[in-house]
């Protein structure tokens, strides 16, 4: 099938606002007559909830938090993108856009791009609004600073704790509405089915993470933004509760999940330092805009403490590789740069998988208070994981799986091919294509559900009978049973090992044969293994407890299973696109110098995978891309 | 390294709990201390015995969902730092931990060291905003903001509601947790219009959610992991009586 994604024709400049006119309206009073379902309460579904309240719909909201401030957005560090050009130094909408289609590697549509440049600066101003700290100037105007694949100053931030200031200001706005009574508010609660009646998203299943009830709720649309899926690689930045199920069990539902092969390996994290690791650490990329990355010139030097090392003898490799980006590099080419170090046996510290960002020179040009009152935070966080002062000795630092650029499939209205099932934020594919650059993450989580779903939304619900399909329909019973019956097969199998133990192997296979390089060797052995090791869990797994009351080996058992299905398809899609783009690298598809080589004539489409059943491959669906306001080129960042 | 440590285990909020007595064997210095719970409750599933319950998510620190109280310490023993960011390095072999969940009347527990903190959320619902609507807000320049208040109001903003500040304080009150809320919002522009309504409006839901007042004894900052300052209790007041003469 091939795939519309319905975007509007015409002009770039005036799509989404011809778009926002010819979309159809529903009436203040008609508004109270509709529900919607919100499912996570991070960026874009904490916004989505408050300003669909705000608007007047009845919103049921649902995280497995205990509080909606908590969703995982509120880790990001570094900033928030807008096309302010408060540095007067040559930014506009047009060149976020360029920037973020580049930066894609050609991978994203062009119309959802453009209106996400076009509404990142109201969420400055609406941020703002809310009391939201971003950091100033002395002047008392808003300061910027600069992320890696721009050569502008466009990123707005607040200390290293921007997503947590955003995340806030979103909770914040949700609280209102939750005062209001226009949003009811479930936390502790996980999505575990999509109910589909007839074609079309009705409602959820979801468990009850506190009792251990299996419930269902009905909306005349569902909302899903739930975030990505790179714990599927066991380590990761993402927090621990951070999985697939939602977006899985829609996918078995009929949602088609696209480009799951673009995984974002993030250059600066903290290294593995032992098997007992749970989590890799982010340390921001902001501290690119002062730090250099290096190694070592010669393999012999690299067992010497960083400060015997001369300067003469220091390897600045991305300053020599990419001269007019520099240490800002965008993510894939900076992550697979450090690999590059490493594989030449230059890598430091243990294991020698790991690289320096040192910040001596940035010391000595602006002193350490400066520094510090930059990334203090971040040095402080460094210390405490590693027992080492980043102000005297250089960070180590090594790539590490951090964002899903791939998720649902959604058509210009971020409404997926299940009408009624809408996907917001990291969940869905849209705006990032093979690459996201820094900084946009927080935009697209806000833009989604500030300024696009409020309006979307209203142009599907004028065509839906309110409260049509409610939780007496056959269907949610039959959800509830089988999500009852899966729980209980979790429950009996009683076997030897570990729910972790299953994790960390799958993420094993992840990292090594579908992570930062990837081949047809590589994948083809990852599924093999995948099915194996999910035949093996569900033989072999021991889940403690019982369905009723707080389990969290159940809650992560359930999610580990559903990795261990999404995984093939994430590996399935890396198999057929024969081509490296972005976060995608195909070991097979490169320059001399190791530079991806995208098949522009081949796979210049979004891959969209539907589900076809258990132990059946996934069938694939194409929405060829177009670009005709950006000129495909070879991405260059030298 | 090799620890004893003597867990909260309670089934329901309703139930009876007690202390009951686990090894931790082979400890890395190097894994934080969820992790070493982590091996802990791998060795208890491998011997058959239900693991201990133990809200986390981010391990970063910036979450809030974390915490426990170590040998009588919200977060145990190292100065601003989340029971997610704490390393076992801080502590030595044959040490004993006792690990108990926040102990404050507004927050029941849930299971073993897992407690409700909606009541918190309840705070912030009274008031802790701007009721500033989507929309056409004004441009963000337009109103300036001293760096000062700029760096106070996030100096506020820092608090990750954990709620470590409640179980320290021997009051169980939630005074810095709200008062740090009113105070970011007091000295901003935008927040300022509406301060009077929203300092009565959180204190009194802070009270009718079953916290207890403040005494100033200050054990919250002594325990908060982001290190916010009582002076936003201070503000607070000063703001409450402005807001009586209103």
């Amino acid at each position: 099938m091939i795939l519309d994604g319905k975007c509007p024709t015409g002009p770039i400049e005036k799509t989404w606002d011809k778009h926002r006119f010819d979309m159809k309206l529903v009436n203040p009073a008609n508004k109270r007559k509709y529900k919607v379902i919100v499912v996570g309460t991070g960026l874009a579904g904490g916004a989505a909830a408050a300003t669909m309240g705000e608007l007047g719909y009845n919103v049921e909201a649902f995280c497995y938090q205990d509080s909606a401030r908590r969703a995982h957005s509120i880790a990001a560090q570094g900033g928030i993108n807008a096309a302010k050009n408060y540095h007067n130094d040559g930014d506009s909408v047009y060149r976020l856009f360029y920037d973020t289609i580049k930066g894609g590697d050609f991978r994203a549509r062009e119309a959802d791009v453009w209106r996400l440049a076009q509404v990142s600066n109201n969420i400055i101003d609406q941020c703002v609004a809310q009391g939201v700290p971003f950091a100033r100037e002395y002047s008392g105007l808003l300061s910027n600073r600069s992320f890696g694949g721009a050569q502008v100053s466009r990123t707005f931030y607040a200390r290293g704790q921007t997503g947590q200031q955003l995340l806030l200001g979103a909770y914040q706005a949700l609280s209102r509405q939750v005062k209001a009574g226009t949003v009811d508010l479930k936390t502790r609660t996980e999505m575990l089915d999509l109910v589909v009646v007839d074609g079309v998203a009705k409602g959820i299943t979801y468990r009850n993470l506190v009792t251990g009830e299996i419930e269902s709720s009905w909306g005349d649309a569902v909302v899903l933004a739930t975030g990505g899926y790179v714990n599927v690689f066991y380590l990761s930045t993402n927090a621990m509760g951070c999985s697939v199920t939602a977006a899985w069990k829609a996918s078995k539902k009929g949602a088609f999940m696209a480009n799951p092969c673009y995984t974002q390996i993030h250059p600066t994290c903290i290294p593995q330092s032992g098997e007992h690791q749970s989590k890799l650490t982010l340390m921001s990329e902001s501290l690119r805009n002062d730090g250099r990355c290096w190694v070592p010139k010669r393999k012999e030097d690299c067992e010497k403490a960083a400060a015997d090392i001369a300067e003469d003898d220091r390897d600045y490799y991305l300053e020599r590789k990419y001269p007019s980006f520099g240490n800002l590099a965008p993510r894939d080419i900076a992550s697979r740069a450090a690999k590059e170090q490493c594989d030449d046996e230059r890598g430091v510290g243990p294991g020698k998988r790991g690289v320096y960002l040192g910040f001596q020179t940035a010391i000595d040009r602006v002193g350490e208070p400066m520094i510090k009152e930059r990334y203090g935070n971040l040095f402080e966080m460094y210390e405490k994981i590693t027992d080492e002062n980043a102000y005297k000795q250089p960070m180590r630092i090594y790539p590490a799986p951090h964002y899903a650029m791939g998720g649902l499939w959604v058509d210009y209205n971020c409404m997926s091919n299940v009408p009624g099932l809408f996907v917001l934020g990291e969940a869905n594919f849209s705006v990032h294509g093979a690459n996201r650059l820094g900084a946009s993450a927080l935009m697209q989580g806000l833009a989604d559900g500030y300024f696009v779903i409020p309006y979307t939304i209203g142009n599907y619900l004028a065509g839906v009978k309110p409260g049509e399909v409610t939780t007496d329909h056959a269907e949610f019973k039959k959800s509830r049973e089988e999500v009852t019956e899966k729980t209980e097969k979790l429950l009996n199998i009683n076997g030897k090992r570990t729910v972790s133990s299953f994790h960390r192997e799958l993420g094993k296979i992840m990292w090594e044969n579908v992570g930062m390089a990837r081949s047809e060797e590589s994948l083809k052995y990852a599924l093999k293994a995948i099915p194996e090791l999910r035949d093996e869990f569900w033989q072999n797994v021991k889940v403690t407890g019982e369905a009723k009351g707080r389990n969290g080996q159940l809650e992560d058992a359930g999610r580990v299973a559903d990795f261990l299905e999404f995984a093939e398809v994430l590996a399935t899609d890396a198999l057929h696109r024969k081509e490296s783009c972005g976060g995608h690298f195909r070991t097979e598809y490169q320059t001399d110098d190791g530079e991806a080589t995208r098949d522009d004539e081949n796979f210049c489409y979004a891959a969209a995978w539907e589900y076809k059943g258990e132990g059946k491959a996934p069938e694939l669906h194409k929405e060829p891309l177009k670009f005709e306001n950006v000129k495909l080129a070879v991405r260059s960042y030298k | 390294m090799d620890l004893t440590l003597y867990v909260w285990r309670q089934n329901g909020p309703e139930e009876k709990g007690k202390l009951e007595q686990y090894a931790a064997k082979n400890v890395s210095p190097d894994s934080s201390f969820l992790e070493m719970l982590d091996e802990v409750n791998n060795d208890l599933i491998e011997n058959g015995i239900d693991p201990i319950e133990f809200d986390n998510d981010c391990r970063e620190g910036i979450c809030g969902t974390c915490g426990c109280v170590v040998n009588g310490i919200p977060h145990g023993p190292q100065e601003k730092t989340t029971a997610c960011q704490l390393h076992m390095r801080q502590f030595s072999d044959g040490d004993s931990l006792t690990l108990e969940p926040w102990r404050a009347k507004a927050f029941p527990v849930v299971k073993d060291l897992v407690v409700d903190r909606t009541a918190l959320d309840n705070i912030i619902e009274s008031g802790g905003y701007t009721s500033a609507y989507t929309g056409e807000v004004g441009e963000a320049n337009q109103t300036l903001i001293s760096k000062p208040d700029s760096d106070y109001a996030m100096d506020a903003a820092e608090c990750i509601g954990c709620g470590a500040c409640v179980a320290a304080c021997p009051n169980g009150s939630a005074m810095l947790f709200t008062s740090a809320k009113i105070a970011q919002m007091a000295v901003l522009p935008q927040g300022e219009i509406e301060a009077a309504e929203r300092v009565q409006n959180m204190t009194e839901a802070m009270l009718n959610a079953g916290f207890g007042n403040c005494t100033n004894h200050y054990e919250c900052e002594a325990a908060c992991p982001k290190g916010v300052s009582v002076k936003f209790i201070a503000k607070t007041n000063r703001e409450f009586v402005k807001a009586l003469a209103k």
